[in-house]
């Protein structure tokens, strides 16, 4: 399985994301955001990072890159679609997926490893969770705040589109705790917290038996990995 | 590319200088001394055009310059051996230090000052801080890898302390986490000397293959001088000649115009094309624009090359079309690079920057003529031979004298002082140092710094050095500490830096690594006061002496001086960042203990030595005697063990003992995984000849504690005895989550917790997480 990871300028967690992809067994195809080829990717990620530097808002001016044209009709066609933090922020602004993000609650930028609950383990980059699976990825934000209108909440609470939630500490003022969202279909996921520094012991986050050994993020990419199996 | 609007604004030339040798010239106001200004005409046997007054003002600045501390710093040229440049592949006077780390792996580092901007407008100047170090880190031809910083900060509790911090550390966090780099660790100090001058010292450490090494010459004739990266403006103009050069004063002009704005998106991207451009082979020399701007980078460039150098000015992209010549030679506006590219090449480099949205402009090219010469709009407006601009300033043997408060300060010892002896009151002080500013856990702070970014990073705060991983096949990597106590250095300039040295080495030692290069960042007050140039001058012989003996060479630095407010200097606060290397970084060691039955053993003797410690300083308010002993040779033994111990996999952490003694260190074992202990005094005590509190409260060096498994208990005795360094065994991990000192006191771990947590919160606001 070949999945992409777009740079646009100012993506930081690019590599990482790459690193992930080939950590959990797939091969990491490199995109660039200025062009309009996905190479053949089965998969797409929007790492994390600050394009344009957050300028106007995080992620909107990505999300009219070139290359996003072939994102939205890509998502459309049911090609799987994961935003992390900035990505996630991209996908909001590309009305992907339900939502917006705003400046943290408390005005910081903050990093911590964040425990939070799989809500929905049927999306394409879940399905190797169990329901209400308790997991630990590494957050690291300024704009995290992830707000809708009561109505758009209302409507992915029962949809089951809220795909993650905070547990323990809500670290940006999210309503209604919100980590991650989902489109109705399922195969486009965004999410704050960056499962890609969860997938390589040693460089993850502290858990009780060893430090920085936690690798929560691993079945994010073999979630995709099992969807495509089951696809082909 | 682009072409700039041409600015009409007319501009003295070299003829009209020749011609009007009698105008009279501001060169106060640019920071340049009457003799100063002399040695200028005498250089060009006329007056300097207006243009070139102001390349001289900047680039004959303190800062630039460093014309009060050149005759101390060649000792770390002198005092480095043979084998110890063995593994150096760049050393002092390039943008950056370069180690060779194997496997055709180089590392790069340097720290550098931000520290007046940071007063001025602590966001900007903390900010401008991190982006100056990565693009010299860039320069080498390195990909920046991991960032930290070392902070000094007025009294907590002063009001106007709260606004600084803020300020920096968002400065640091906005830059840093939107630039992709993890901070990694650093340290935080609060003493009042720096209330009105904090000190802001920015770390970049980068990471190179040997063959894509550059270096910041102008060579070939013909060769094209680009500038590239963001536009020009009107930000920090005369930012290195009046701000850095110069103390604060009360009552003076406002010198916020002089803090460059920083844009971190724009640096972001300009490392990505520069890394492209060095793959491509694109650049035969870089330098970044830091200092000086555009004065620097042409007359450094030109003096490290062929020597010659013409440039057209008007064809610098501006922000502002306004700016007058001599602005756009002084400006030090942010994330701006020069760069020398063959005339064949010019189009592969344009077709890179094209790539990053990076603005261009050839500026001009390498000449045989050994000037520099700048026109602007057809006219010479400057002429001069380069190296009389960046390399041959005037050097001074300022006035040296020991300071006449000395003798006082060192004989109030802190043994005068009454020492805590009842288990009650040694209870409470424990508890009190624990929660003073100095000791206080920072997480209201690094909580606010990306870690995690790049993917690399094996150790972070609040173990005692940072690590990255270099190589992600080998798992090769390094290790990084900064240090200074400025307490210390104020009782003894000389051992203080060794004291740095010493601890930044140490700390280095405990992640498993090998510490092989140095870096430092010296701040001091005014170099014209004559006891702060004999603190200067003893600092540095201390570190000099210091690293010959630990055989570890200086590679760059940084000299701040003017670190005062009115008359009264800061303590001498020279900063000493160690680099390490380690051949895995699965075989680092953490701070803190993570199994309970593990063994708890102390390193090292505990004598006596209270003076400067933080015991004296938030106890009793006093600052006097003379610092602890330095010991080099244990401190290279205590090393060479710990890596003995962890060749053998026999430890499972190890802790440096500084501020605060074995108390502190003992609390931070703890807390960093949660998992307490039971350890005893007694031994010590007996041994060492000591009382209970210096047990607790000494700051002697060359110690350490680590944990041991069981198992491993036999094996590591027979090493330590092997290699006749001290060791008690003093504790043993446990399950209960409390630390009991018998015979002193048991607390638990949430109430420990809580007392190192809250002294930030308290002041600066709510910790998140």
């Amino acid at each position: 399985m070949r999945i992409g990871v777009i740079t646009f300028p100012g993506s930081l967690d690019d590599r990482d994301a790459i690193r992930a992809v080939a950590i959990a067994g797939a091969t990491p195809v490199a995109l660039w955001h200025g062009e309009h080829d996905l190479q053949g990717v089965d998969a797409i990620i929007l790492p994390g990072g600050f394009s344009y530097g957050d300028y106007l808002r995080a992620g909107a001016i990505a999300s009219h890159a070139p290359i996003m044209a072939e994102v939205i009709s890509a998502a459309d066609r049911g090609v799987p679609v994961l935003g992390i933090c900035n990505g996630f922020q991209m996908l909001a602004e590309a009305r992907l997926v339900p939502g917006a993000h705003t400046r943290n609650a408390h005005q910081q930028f903050i990093r911590r490893d964040q425990r939070m609950r799989v809500e929905n383990v049927r999306t394409d980059w879940t399905n190797q969770f169990t329901a209400g699976q308790e997991i630990t990825i590494p957050l690291k934000n300024a704009d995290g705040r992830f707000v809708a209108d009561a109505d758009t909440l209302a409507r992915i609470e029962d949809n089951g589109q809220v795909v993650f939630r905070y547990i323990g500490v809500n670290p940006n003022g999210s309503l209604n705790d919100i980590a991650g969202v989902a489109n109705e279909r399922g195969n486009v996921v965004g999410l704050m917290p960056h499962p890609e520094h969860a997938t390589e012991p040693g460089f993850g986050p502290d858990t009780e038996l060893a430090m920085a050994s936690g690798v929560d993020g691993l079945p994010f990419f073999e979630s995709v990995i099992a969807s495509f199996a089951a696809a082909v | 590319m682009t072409t700039a609007t041409p600015s009409p604004v007319a501009a003295d030339t070299v003829a009209n200088a020749a011609a009007t040798p009698d105008r009279e010239q501001p060169y106060a106001a640019l920071g340049l001394k009457p003799e100063e200004y002399a040695s200028i005409r005498e250089i060009l046997g006329r007056r300097p055009t207006s243009g070139e007054l102001a390349m001289y003002s900047v680039m004959w600045s303190e800062h630039c310059s460093y014309k009060s501390s050149k005759p101390y710093l060649r000792q770390f040229g002198s005092k480095t051996t043979e084998k110890m440049r063995r593994n150096l592949m760049v050393g002092m006077g390039e943008n950056a230090g370069v180690v060779d780390v194997g496997n055709g792996w180089a590392v790069t580092f340097k720290i550098e000052s931000h520290n007046h901007p940071s007063y001025i407008e602590p966001f900007q100047g903390a900010a401008t801080g991190v982006g100056g170090i990565v693009r010299d880190i860039i320069s080498m031809g390195a990909r920046p890898v991991a960032v930290m910083d070392a902070l000094r900060f007025g009294d907590i509790d002063d009001p106007d302390t709260a606004r600084v911090v803020h300020g920096v550390v968002s400065g640091i966090s906005f830059y840093g986490n939107c630039l992709g780099l993890p901070n990694i660790g650093g340290e935080t100090y609060f003493d009042s000397v720096y209330q009105a001058n904090p000190l802001v010292n920015a770390l970049a450490v980068g990471v190179l293959r040997h063959e894509d090494l550059h270096l910041a010459n102008a060579r070939g004739v013909g060769n094209k001088v680009v500038l590239f990266g963001a536009r020009t403006g009107g930000d920090g103009i005369g930012g290195a000649s009046i701000l850095a050069s110069d103390s604060f004063s009360e009552g003076g002009p406002t010198k916020r115009p002089a803090v460059q704005v920083g844009d971190p998106f724009a640096e972001k991207v300009l490392i990505e094309c520069c890394l492209e451009l060095f793959q491509q082979e694109l650049v035969e020399g870089i330098q970044d624009l830091g200092a000086a701007g555009i004065s620097c980078a042409t007359s450094e460039l030109a003096s490290n090359g062929d020597g010659g150098m013409f440039i057209e000015l008007e064809n610098v992209l501006l922000r502002d079309p306004t700016l007058t010549a001599e602005e756009i030679l002084m400006s030090e506006s942010q994330e701006r690079m020069m760069a020398i590219v063959r005339p064949e090449k010019l189009d592969g480099f344009l077709a890179v920057v094209t790539k990053w949205d990076v603005e261009t402009s050839v500026l001009g090219e390498v000449t045989d003529t050994g000037r520099l010469i700048i026109n602007w709009h057809g006219e010479e407006i400057v002429n001069v031979e380069p190296r009389t601009v960046a390399v041959d300033g005037p050097v001074y043997n300022r006035p040296v004298s020991y300071p006449t408060w000395i003798d006082a300060l060192n004989a109030d010892s802190a043994s005068a002082l009454a020492r805590p002896t009842t288990p009650e009151e040694l209870r409470e002080q424990v508890f009190r140092l624990l929660g003073s500013a100095n000791l206080a856990d920072k997480r209201w702070i690094t909580n606010q710094y990306d870690t995690y970014v790049l993917g690399n990073t094996a150790l972070s705060f609040p173990d005692d050095g940072g690590m990255v991983r270099v190589d992600e096949e080998s798992g090769l990597g390094f290790a990084v500490a900064t240090d200074a106590n400025g307490r210390y250095c104020q009782l003894d300039p000389y051992h203080g830096a060794q004291l740095a040295l010493a601890e930044a080495f140490r700390n280095v030692a405990v992640t498993g690594a090998t510490p092989v290069a140095v870096s430092d960042c010296l701040n001091f007050g005014s170099p014209e006061n004559p006891e702060v140039m004999w603190q200067f001058s003893r600092a540095v012989e201390g570190l000099a002496d210091g690293c010959m003996a630990m055989e570890i060479p200086v590679t760059g630095g940084n000299v701040s001086f003017y670190n005062q407010t009115g008359d009264v200097p800061i303590h001498p606060t020279p900063v000493v960042a160690v680099l390490g290397t380690i051949d895995d970084v699965a075989k680092r060691i953490p701070s803190g203990w993570q199994d309970d039955g593990n063994n708890i053993y102390l390193l090292g003797v505990t004598r006596e030595e209270l003076d400067g410690s933080a015991w004296a300083g938030v106890i009793h308010d006093h600052l006097g005697g003379t610092p602890p002993t330095v010991d080099l040779a244990a401190e290279l033994r205590l090393a060479d063990l710990i890596a003995a111990a962890n060749e053998e996999n026999i430890i499972s952490s190890a802790h440096d003992l500084a501020d605060g003694g074995l108390a502190q260190a003992v609390v931070e074992s703890v807390l960093r995984f949660g998992v307490g202990a039971r350890i005893w005094l007694g031994e010590i005590i007996e041994r060492d000849g000591i009382d209970a509190a210096t047990a607790l409260f000494s700051e002697s060096t060359g110690r350490v504690i680590v944990s041991v498994p069981r198992e491993d208990d036999v094996k590591f005795r027979g090493l330590c005895e092997g290699r006749d360094y001290p060791a008690l065994r003093i504790g043993v991990t446990d399950s209960q989550d409390t630390l009991e000192i018998q015979d002193v006191f048991t607390a638990t771990i949430d109430e420990l917790r809580a007392a190192h947590r809250s002294p930030l919160p308290e002041r600066f606001g709510a910790t998140i997480g």
